[in-house]
C-alpha cells in the first residue's frame, strides 16, 4: 500500500563489523592525514573567520520541555568547548536557539526561521518525533542540512529527505531489537508487552516482537495503553499468569501510577520486568511510588550513574555538562538529567564539525558537499568526542548505531549489567538517500 | 446601479485588504513570506470557525476534527492512491462537510455548554482515532508527503507546491474564497436569520424560522471551511499528523478569532497574523514568552472586549460586516 515503506532484503545494505572497521580505519586515517597537512587547512581557514552559524530547534515549552532544557545544556558545553579548541574550521560557532514549543507546525516554521531570517549554516537538535517529521519536508525544500537528535526509526525509514541525519543517536528500531538477545537469554522467552497505543509504543510492539520471535520467544500478550489512560489496574489482570517477562514502555506522568498499581497488583511475586528508561528520563528513581523497580531491568542509551566500568569518555562528558555521578545536575541534585538521550546532542555536534572540515564547508553554496560529506562518514570511535561509545554510520540510511546497555535497579539505582554489541541492533531495508537529487 | 455608501466601503475595505495581499508577496522576505502563506491558511481555519461561533452564536470546542478531517481526508487519498491534488482537496474539503454534518445532526440537539462538551467529545473520539489507526495515519508521528505526490498539471499549467511563489498564491486563493463566502454569506438574508439566532433564537423561531435547519446549516459550512484549510495546509506544507486533531488545535481558532473580533469578516485574519508574530516575535527576546503572550491577550481583551476589529467597528466603522 505504501510505497514509501521500506522494504525487507537488501544483503549488500547490512554493515559488518570487519566492513565497518575497515572504513572507520580509512576515516581516520582521512582525518590524520588532513590534521597533519596544515597548508591546507591554513587555505581553508584562510576563506572566512566568519562565525558558523549553528540553528539549534529546542523543545524549551510543550511535553518535551524536560527533554530540551538538558539538550540545551549539553549543547551548550558542546559548543562552548569546541570554540575552546578552535571552533570548526577556525571559525567559532554561533548558536541561534528557537523555541519550537514541541509542535509539528511550529517546528516547520522554526525551520523556516532557521533558513530565511537567522540564515544559519544548518539547524539541528531536534527530538521529538513528530516535531521532526513535520519540520523535516521544510529543511528538504529549503536545502538546509537538518541533524535530528530524536532516536525515531524515521531517518532510516525512507520516509524523509536527503538533507536530514541522525548521526549522533541510534533509532529506536536498532535500540529494541537489540534487546531482544539479552531478554530472551537471561529473563525469560514468553514475553507480555506494555506500550502506549500510538506510534512510539507501535515502533516497540512491531520491532520487539520480531526481535524476540527471532530469538525463539513468543508474546504471550500485547497490552496497549490509550494515551489518555490515568489508572492501570484493569490492565494487569490481562497479564497471562504464564507470562515470564513483563516489557514495558508508559511514557508521560502516568509512569508513576503505573508502577505503583503495578507492584500492589503482583507484590513480592511477580515475573521479571524489564522497561525503557524514557519512562524515567528526568525522574529520580528514588521517588515515592518506585519502590516495586527495585531488581527490575531497563534498558539505557547511555548509563546514567557512574558505574565501576566508566570511560574517561564518559567522565569527561559528565564533568564538562555538569552532571554528577547520579546522573543530576551537579547544582542540584534532585534535577535529574535526560542522560540517554542528551548525548546525542553533544555528538552530534562533533559530527557537524568533522563533516564541515572534511567538506571545506565554507558558506550555504558548499551544503551539497556537506550533505555528501557526512554521507561519506562510516563511524565514529569512543572518545571524548563520542563518549557514548563507537558508532557505525550508515550513509544511506542517514543514521548512526551505537552500543546499548541494560541496567538492573539495585538500591534505587541503575548498575549496568549488559553491554550490546553493535551487530545485535542491526537490521536490513532498502533505504538510500544518495540516490535524491541534490 | 449604483452601490449604496455602505455597499462601497463594505467593498471597498475587503478588496483592498485582498489587494494588499497579493502585492505583500512582492515585497515581503523568504521567511514572512512562508508565514503569511501559513497565516492565509489558518485564517480561513478561523473564517470557517467564525461563522459559527460569531454569526450563529454556537461555541464549538470540537473544530480541530473538522481541519483534521480535511487534512487526512487530502493527505491519505494522496500518499496511499496518488491522488491528483486538486481532487484530494476536494476530497478533503467533502470530508469534513459529511462529518460536520454528522455531529451536527446529533450535537445541535444540545445548546450552550452541553453543545462545547458534545462537539467536544467527538472532536476527542477522532482524535483517538489517528492515534488508534496507527497502521494508516502514522498517529502521533504523521506522514509526509513526497515531493512528487505535490506537482501537478491543471488546465495546463504545471504547479508545484514546494515553490514559495505558488504555496503563496495557493494560500490566497483559498483566503479570498473562504473571505468572499463569508462575506456573501452573512450579508445575505441567510446570514440574518444566522444572527437572529445568535441575538434570540426563540423569537426567530417565533418568527417562522426553522432555526436547526439554520444552525446545521452555519455548521455544515464552518466545518467545510474548516477542512478546506485543513487540506491546504496538508498540500502547502506537506505534514499530517495527530497534533492538528488534538483539543489545542480546537481552541486555537476560538483565540484567533477572540482576537481579532467575533463576528467580523477580517477578524480572524487579524487575530491569526497577531497571534502568530506576537509568539514569534516575543520568543526571539527571552525564554519565558509565553508569560508575556499571556499578559498581551489579557490587556487585550480588557481593552479591546469585542477583539481587535469588532472594537474598531463599535467605535468607528459600524457598516464594518
Amino acid at each position: 500500500m505504501n510505497p514509501k515503506t521500506p522494504t525487507i532484503g537488501g544483503k549488500k545494505n547490512l554493515i559488518t563489523r570487519r566492513s565497518a572497521i575497515k572504513k572507520m580505519g580509512a576515516a581516520a586515517g582521512a582525518a590524520s592525514a588532513l590534521t597533519l597537512a596544515p597548508g591546507f587547512v591554513r587555505y581553508v581557514q584562510a576563506q572566512s573567520s566568519a562565525p558558523i552559524k549553528l540553528g539549534f530547534q529546542v523543545h524549551s515549552t510543550g511535553i518535551g520541555a524536560a527533554y530540551g532544557r538538558w539538550y540545551d545544556r549539553t549543547t551548550q558545553a558542546a559548543v562552548k568547548l569546541i570554540n575552546e579548541q578552535g571552533g570548526i574550521s577556525g571559525r567559532p560557532i554561533e548558536l541561534v536557539s528557537e523555541d519550537d514549543g514541541t509542535d509539528p507546525k511550529r517546528g516547520a516554521e522554526v525551520v523556516e526561521k532557521f533558513a530565511s531570517q537567522h540564515q544559519v549554516d544548518l539547524v539541528f537538535g531536534t527530538l521529538f518525533s513528530h516535531v521532526v517529521i513535520g519540520a523535516a519536508p521544510r529543511a528538504g525544500e529549503l536545502k538546509m542540512p537538518y541533524f535530528v537528535v530524536s532516536e525515531g526509526y524515521h531517518v532510516a525509514s525512507g520516509s524523509l529527505n536527503r538533507y536530514v541525519f541522525q548521526p549522533g543517536i541510534t533509532d529506536v528500531r536498532s535500540q529494541v531489537s537489540s534487546m531482544a538477545p539479552w531478554i530472551a537469554g537471561n529473563l525469560g522467552k514468553k514475553v507480555t508487552m506494555i506500550f502506549p497505543d500510538y506510534a512510539f509504543g507501535h515502533d516497540h510492539r512491531d520491532y520487539f516482537s520480531a526481535a524476540i520471535a527471532a530469538q525463539g520467544g513468543s508474546i504471550a500478550a500485547l497490552l496497549p495503553i490509550p494515551p489518555t489512560e490515568s489508572s492501570y489496574t484493569k490492565y494487569f489482570p490481562q497479564i497471562p499468569s504464564d507470562t515470564e517477562v513483563i516489557y514495558h514502555v508508559m511514557v508521560g506522568p502516568g509512569v508513576l501510577t503505573f508502577v505503583k498499581e503495578m507492584g500492589e497488583h503482583y507484590g513480592s511475586n511477580r515475573p521479571q520486568i524489564f522497561g525503557f528508561v524514557d519512562s524515567l528520563e528526568a525522574v529520580d528513581l528514588a521517588s515515592p511510588g518506585l519502590e516495586f523497580l527495585e531488581g527490575t531491568y531497563f534498558w539505557e542509551a547511555n548509563p546514567r550513574y557512574a558505574g565501576p566500568n566508566q570511560t574517561a569518555f564518559d567522565k569527561f562528558y559528565r564533568e564538562k555538562v555538569g552532571v554528577d555521578a547520579n546522573g543530576a545536575s551537579v547544582s542540584d541534585p534532585k534535577d535529574i538529567s535526560t542522560y540517554s538521550h542528551m548525548f546525542g546532542c553533544w555528538e552530534t555536534l562533533y559530527v557537524i564539525k568533522q563533516a564541515i572540515e572534511a567538506s571545506g564547508y565554507q558558506g550555504p553554496a558548499d551544503k551539497a558537499r556537506l550533505i555528501e560529506a557526512t554521507e561519506a562518514m562510516t563511524g565514529f570511535s569512543a572518545s571524548n568526542e563520542h563518549p557514548q561509545g563507537d558508532k557505525l554510520f550508515d550513509g544511506k540510511r542517514h543514521q548512526c548505531y551505537g552500543h546499548q546497555f541494560i541496567s538492573k535497579v539495585e538500591g534505587q539505582k541503575l548498575s549496568v549489567v549488559h553491554q550490546t554489541s553493535i551487530e545485535d541492533g542491526q537490521y536490513e531495508n532498502d533505504t538510500d538517500y544518495t540516490k535524491q537529487s541534490l | 446601479m449604483r452601490l449604496r455608501l455602505a455597499d462601497r466601503r463594505i467593498w471597498g475595505l475587503h478588496l483592498g485588504l485582498i489587494a494588499v495581499l497579493f502585492l505583500l508577496q512582492f515585497v515581503l522576505p523568504d521567511y514572512h513570506h512562508t508565514n503569511v502563506a501559513r497565516i492565509l491558511v489558518l485564517a480561513t481555519y478561523a473564517m470557517g470557525y467564525n461563522l459559527l461561533v460569531g454569526y450563529t452564536g454556537l461555541l464549538s470546542l470540537g473544530h480541530a476534527m473538522f481541519f483534521a478531517a480535511g487534512l487526512y481526508g487530502a493527505g491519505l487519498s494522496i500518499y496511499y492512491f496518488d491522488l491528483h491534488p486538486v481532487l484530494g482537496f476536494l476530497l478533503g474539503s467533502a470530508a469534513a462537510l459529511v462529518f460536520a454534518i454528522a455531529v451536527g445532526l446529533i450535537a445541535l440537539r444540545t445548546t450552550g455548554v452541553a453543545f462545547m462538551i458534545v462537539t467536544m467529545m467527538f472532536a476527542q473520539a477522532f482524535y483517538l482515532a489517528t492515534l488508534y489507526f496507527n497502521s494508516i495515519t502514522r498517529g502521533d508521528e504523521g506522514l509526509v508527503l513526497a515531493p512528487e505526490a505535490r506537482r501537478f498539471a491543471f488546465f495546463g499549467l504545471d504547479f508545484d507546491l514546494a515553490e514559495p511563489v505558488t504555496r503563496y498564491n495557493m494560500a490566497l486563493a483559498l483566503f479570498v474564497g473562504g473571505l468572499i463566502v463569508c462575506l456573501m454569506l452573512v450579508r445575505s438574508p441567510v446570514g440574518r436569520v444566522m444572527v437572529a439566532i445568535r441575538e434570540n433564537e426563540e423569537r426567530t423561531r417565533m418568527l417562522g424560522y426553522n432555526a436547526r435547519d439554520y444552525k446545521l446549516l452555519a455548521l455544515s459550512l464552518s466545518g467545510l471551511l474548516s477542512g478546506a484549510a485543513g487540506a491546504a495546509y496538508v498540500l502547502l506544507f506537506a505534514y499530517m499528523g495527530s497534533t492538528f486533531a488534538g483539543i489545542q488545535y480546537s481552541i486555537l481558532p476560538l483565540l484567533w478569532v477572540l482576537l481579532g473580533g467575533v463576528g467580523t469578516v477580517v477578524g480572524p485574519l487579524i487575530g491569526t497574523l497577531l497571534m502568530f508574530y506576537l509568539i514569534d516575535k516575543t520568543s526571539e527576546v527571552m525564554s519565558s514568552y509565553l508569560i508575556v503572550v499571556g499578559a498581551v491577550l489579557v490587556l487585550l481583551v480588557l481593552f479591546f472586549p469585542k477583539g481587535i476589529a469588532g472594537t474598531l467597528r463599535a467605535r468607528y466603522a459600524r457598516w464594518m460586516p
